[in-house]
């Protein structure tokens, strides 16, 4: 192995989530990086400590007693680097611990700076309180009564053309300074300013000493027609730091044993997963989706380039009442196999909110735990799709672009008591389209290889081969517009040992066909009745597809696209336990 | 393992920071008494604004308008006060258009904050103040039985305790409430009868405790003017069993609500306090616990959702439950003798 292209350092890496906090040690074996072992404990960042050090240090005495290694000294301090054999060569951490950051929006036209604004708003776990821009029929003085009102903990300031005017954006920033003067010191808001670059010397002489913390970026509308969110996002990420350190303890001293690099965990998945798009240069994009407590993330990169979705209001903790908002009940009753009362989900919903760390433990509140992270991912990723490059490749108008992999973390899929409900959940939710890899993250790793690949490159690469991800299925995706029951597909899947299994789809099925890990095979498809694959209707590669072997092996889900359910209850009850039963149960 | 902890005491001591949102004045000595309606501090709170451009209402430039300012900072203005003056033939006057105070003076223009209201901050307990914090607030000590409860409409009031159920399951239906009830601060099981909440404040009552409530009572639950505190959680689920013995033995005596929103980053609940006479102070109760044989714990979700036990044993490692999610979890007893694996994740423990 290139043993030469790796140095031998051992990483620890800690993701402080809203419920639990986790400790993932990477190091390398016979020349490799390797995912060694993981230890967790309950994030301690509320109330009674409200440090969220304590958690991180019981997560990491956990993994001390699993694999038999001391990383904290007698004082409980990390040992980085390594000191006599104890501590770690390098430490990175995530977190995503705490209510969602008020945010207020600024910026000029609604469809362009303040859509970007917003967009870029999305990047972190905020919530927006307010949007004000030059639209706004409120007088400046009730616009400032709104933010003293509200308090945000960030503004977001976008606005005008590199060297265009900036009598605008002026305007809108004294009434912003005005707010901040008056509101008392320590509840004074950070403030993150990504518009025209001329005002940049003008807002720190202005604002520097009437906000928490001030960051300047480039511009993220330097041009009318052109979006450049990255530096704001790396900006707004660091700033994210500064405003939770005011918040909870702790924080500076995760950051330090991080060398300063702590970052959101959305952010650290966002990286990595257009970090994996740069390295594997396919044509496709790359799905990172991640359901959590504290909220549903969207990641998905296209040639590198990254759109990234942080929905708080979305996760499955403490703000899950807020579901509804989004969403009906009988959009999620409609995922449920069995005979539930809409008002017992309400109930659920709502002691979830309550107990945001509980977890089911019936048949029945399994299944809503489920219908939930279907529903919530599902708004998620038709929420995000909106800001999706528009030149991405489609089998058609209003379906989900093509991935290749998709991954997914948040314990609600990853632990799934069984591998065909961690499976059916994201068919159901995303909907893919063509052929496409889903690969579990169950020991929640994403975000520590996203917070590490800024300085090591080769480790995210090594551990995401080395089976520290579970390769769930292959999954082929057709997309047709035929009656269910018409043949779309035939063909065969040859494995390695030269047999075969013979491929007869028909539009409505859902089929499995066992590849284990381990092996490999080639997949060769004729589409019928100008079914789409991926390729463009009824067309195919005569040589075939290369398919390795994943947990679940390869799946055909020819359910249609958009996926309809029965409307009546029973039939769709029977329907999806039999999608169940297909996939392992 | 740490584990969320909640307080069902008979007897104990505690003591609540009680802070102005914004910097102000306190308003109780060390050592004073006070009841839970006492305002314990006071501040000026989120007046309006108003921004007056002198320069655009004299037609001139800002900086000129700056130098014809009359007002600075701090100062008071009564309605019609002048603010601005441009003398000479353009005489033109610019006047407060509110009494009110002159926040910041620059560019041409005056910012203003008018109709300033008075924030008053209450006791939100019975007890002695045993902390003055400058211009922020103060810490009361309490004696006595508390309750904490998950959710809370952020009222705050005290009255006398009336159970009106016979079971901790009981739903209350509006026509439980009479007359006789005015004043009372009600005890019941579950509720999901919106007609129940009206008519507790047509009455009115000074207080509801219900073991569950129907979250589609939330809005009309936060809308009313008395305080509402759900102690087990949303839903059709009965009065834990020690909150039931504890209220129900309760009955007639003094009992404040202070319905706070539970905030688990601020570490707020909603919390009953029923104040009681005590020779020898009681200990304070520990806010951070980890699961160990023995404790009291409630189990908070289905299927034992409200029901109160005794942690027997922790296995060691993962173990399946009937949902077939493979959890941390422990063995837990209830008083009916019927024994049975918990999520660790499901139980708070009761201290």
């Amino acid at each position: 192995m290139p043993g030469s292209v790796v140095t031998s350092d051992s990483l620890l890496a800690v993701d402080v989530g809203t419920v639990s906090t986790r400790a993932a040690l990477f190091d390398v074996v016979e020349g490799c990086y390797r995912f060694i072992a993981s230890g967790q404990a309950p994030t301690t960042s509320g109330a009674p400590l409200k440090d969220l050090g304590e958690g991180a240090r019981q997560a990491i005495e956990n993994l001390q007693t699993i694999t038999g290694r001391t990383f904290l000294g007698e004082d409980r301090h990390l040992i980085v680097p390594i000191k006599e054999g104890k501590g770690v060569d390098a430490f990175a951490a995530t977190f995503s611990a705490g209510a969602a950051v008020k945010t207020v929006v600024v910026g000029l036209l609604n469809d362009v700076s303040i859509e970007s604004t917003q967009r870029l708003a999305r990047t972190i776990y905020s919530r927006v309180v307010d949007t004000i821009g030059l639209n706004d029929k409120r007088k400046p003085e009730q616009q400032i009564d709104s933010i003293v009102r509200l308090r945000p903990d960030l503004i977001l300031v976008g606005g005008g053309t590199d060297n265009g005017a900036t009598r605008s954006v002026q305007h809108l920033l004294e009434t912003i300074g005005l707010a901040c003067y008056i509101l008392p010191p320590e509840n004074r808001p950070a403030l993150l300013f990504a518009g025209n670059k001329n005002l940049a010397e003008e807002i720190k002489s202005s604002l520097q000493n009437l906000t928490l913390s001030l960051s300047i970026s480039s511009n993220l509308r330097p041009a009318l027609e052109t979006e450049d969110l990255q530096p704001a996002q790396i900006a707004l990420a660091k700033l994210y730091t500064q405003i939770r350190r005011s918040q909870m303890g702790g924080v500076d001293e995760l950051n330090s044993w991080a060398g300063n690099s702590l970052m959101p965990t959305a952010h650290a998945e966002g990286r990595i997963i257009r970090f994996l798009s740069q390295v594997y240069d396919s044509s496709k994009g790359i799905l990172g989706v991640d359901v959590g407590a504290s909220a549903a993330t969207i990641a998905a990169a296209f040639g590198g380039e990254l759109t990234l979705g942080v929905y708080p209001q979305l996760g499955l903790g403490e703000g899950l009442a807020s579901l509804l908002r989004y969403t009906n009940l009988n959009e999620i009753l409609k995922w449920i196999p069995l005979d539930i009362p809409a008002e017992t989900v309400r109930d659920y919903i709502y002691q979830k909110s309550i107990y945001p760390a509980s977890l089911p433990a019936t048949p029945e509140d399994l299944a809503i735990e489920q219908a939930l992270a279907r529903q919530t991912l599902s708004v998620a990723f038709n929420t995000l799709e909106k800001d999706f490059p528009r030149q991405i490749n489609r089998a058609a108008p209003g379906l989900a672009p093509y991935f290749e992999p998709i991954l997914a973390c948040g314990s609600v899929i990853s632990r799934a008591p069984t591998l065909g409900q961690s499976l059916l959940i994201l068919l159901d939710a995303i909907q893919p389209v063509g052929i496409t890899t889903v690969i579990l993250d169950q020991n929640n790793l994403l975000a520590a290889l996203g917070a590490a690949a800024s300085r090591n490159s080769i480790l995210p690469v090594q551990i995401l081969e080395s089976g520290a991800f579970l390769g769930l299925a292959t999954v082929v995706s057709p997309y047709t517009t035929v009656r269910p029951g018409t043949p779309i597909l035939t063909g065969r899947l040859v494995y390695q040992n030269g047999n075969e299994s013979q491929i007869d789809i028909r539009q409505g099925a859902l089929e499995v066909l066992p590849l284990p890990v381990g092996q490999s095979g080639r997949l060769h498809l004729k589409p019928l009745h100008h079914t789409d694959i991926g390729l463009g209707p009824d067309n195919t590669h005569d040589a075939g597809f290369p398919v390795t072997g994943t947990a679940l092996g390869l799946v055909i889900d020819a359910r249609g696209r958009p996926l309809h359910l029965p409307s009546e209850p029973a039939r769709r009850h029977e329907t999806i336990k039999k999608w169940l039963w297909t996939l392992g149960g | 393992m740490l584990a969320p902890v909640a307080h069902i005491l008979p007897l104990t001591t505690v003591r609540r920071e009680r802070m102005l949102p914004v910097p102000g004045r306190v308003t109780v000595r060390m050592e004073q008494k006070v009841n839970p309606l006492d305002v314990v501090a006071e501040a000026n709170y989120g007046g309006e604004h108003l921004l007056i451009d002198a320069g655009h209402e004299l037609g001139i430039r800002p900086q000129e308008a700056q130098r014809l300012i009359q007002v600075k900072a701090g100062d008071m203005l009564s309605q019609g006060d002048v603010l601005a003056r441009r003398t000479g033939l353009g005489l033109q006057t610019v006047h407060a258009p509110a009494s009110g105070r002159v926040i910041l003076v620059g560019a041409g223009k005056i910012l203003m904050e008018v109709g300033a209201t008075a924030f008053e901050l209450r006791a939100g307990m019975p007890g002695m103040v045993t902390r003055l914090m400058t211009d922020r607030g103060v810490e009361i000590k309490f004696n006595g039985a508390l309750i904490q409860g998950v959710w809370g409409n952020g009222e705050i009031n005290i009255g006398l305790l009336f159970p009106i159920l016979t079971s901790p399951q009981e739903a209350l239906v509006a026509a439980r409430l009479d007359v006789s009830l005015r004043g009372s601060v009600l005890l019941a099981g579950t509720c999901s009868d919106p007609a129940v909440l009206q008519t507790a404040s047509e009455l009115p009552v000074r207080g509801l405790i219900l073991g569950s409530m129907s979250p589609t009572l939330i809005p009309l639950a936060s809308q009313v003017h008395y305080p509402i505190i759900v102690v087990d959680g949303f839903g059709q689920r009965p009065l834990n069993e020690i909150a039931y013995k504890l209220l129900t033995t309760s009955a007639k005596r003094e009992t404040t609500l202070n319905a706070e929103a539970f905030d688990r980053q601020a570490g707020t609940r909603p919390e009953i306090f029923i104040p009681l006479p005590v020779t020898q102070e009681p200990p304070t109760p520990n806010e951070m616990e980890s699961f160990a044989p023995d404790q009291a714990v409630r189990l908070t979700r289905d299927p034992h959702a409200g029901k109160v036990g005794t942690l027997v044993s922790l296995p060691p490692g993962l173990v399946a439950i009937a949902s077939g999610l493979r959890v941390a979890a422990a063995e837990v007893r209830l008083d009916s003798g019927e024994q049975f694996l918990v999520p660790l994740a499901n139980l708070e423990v009761l201290v």
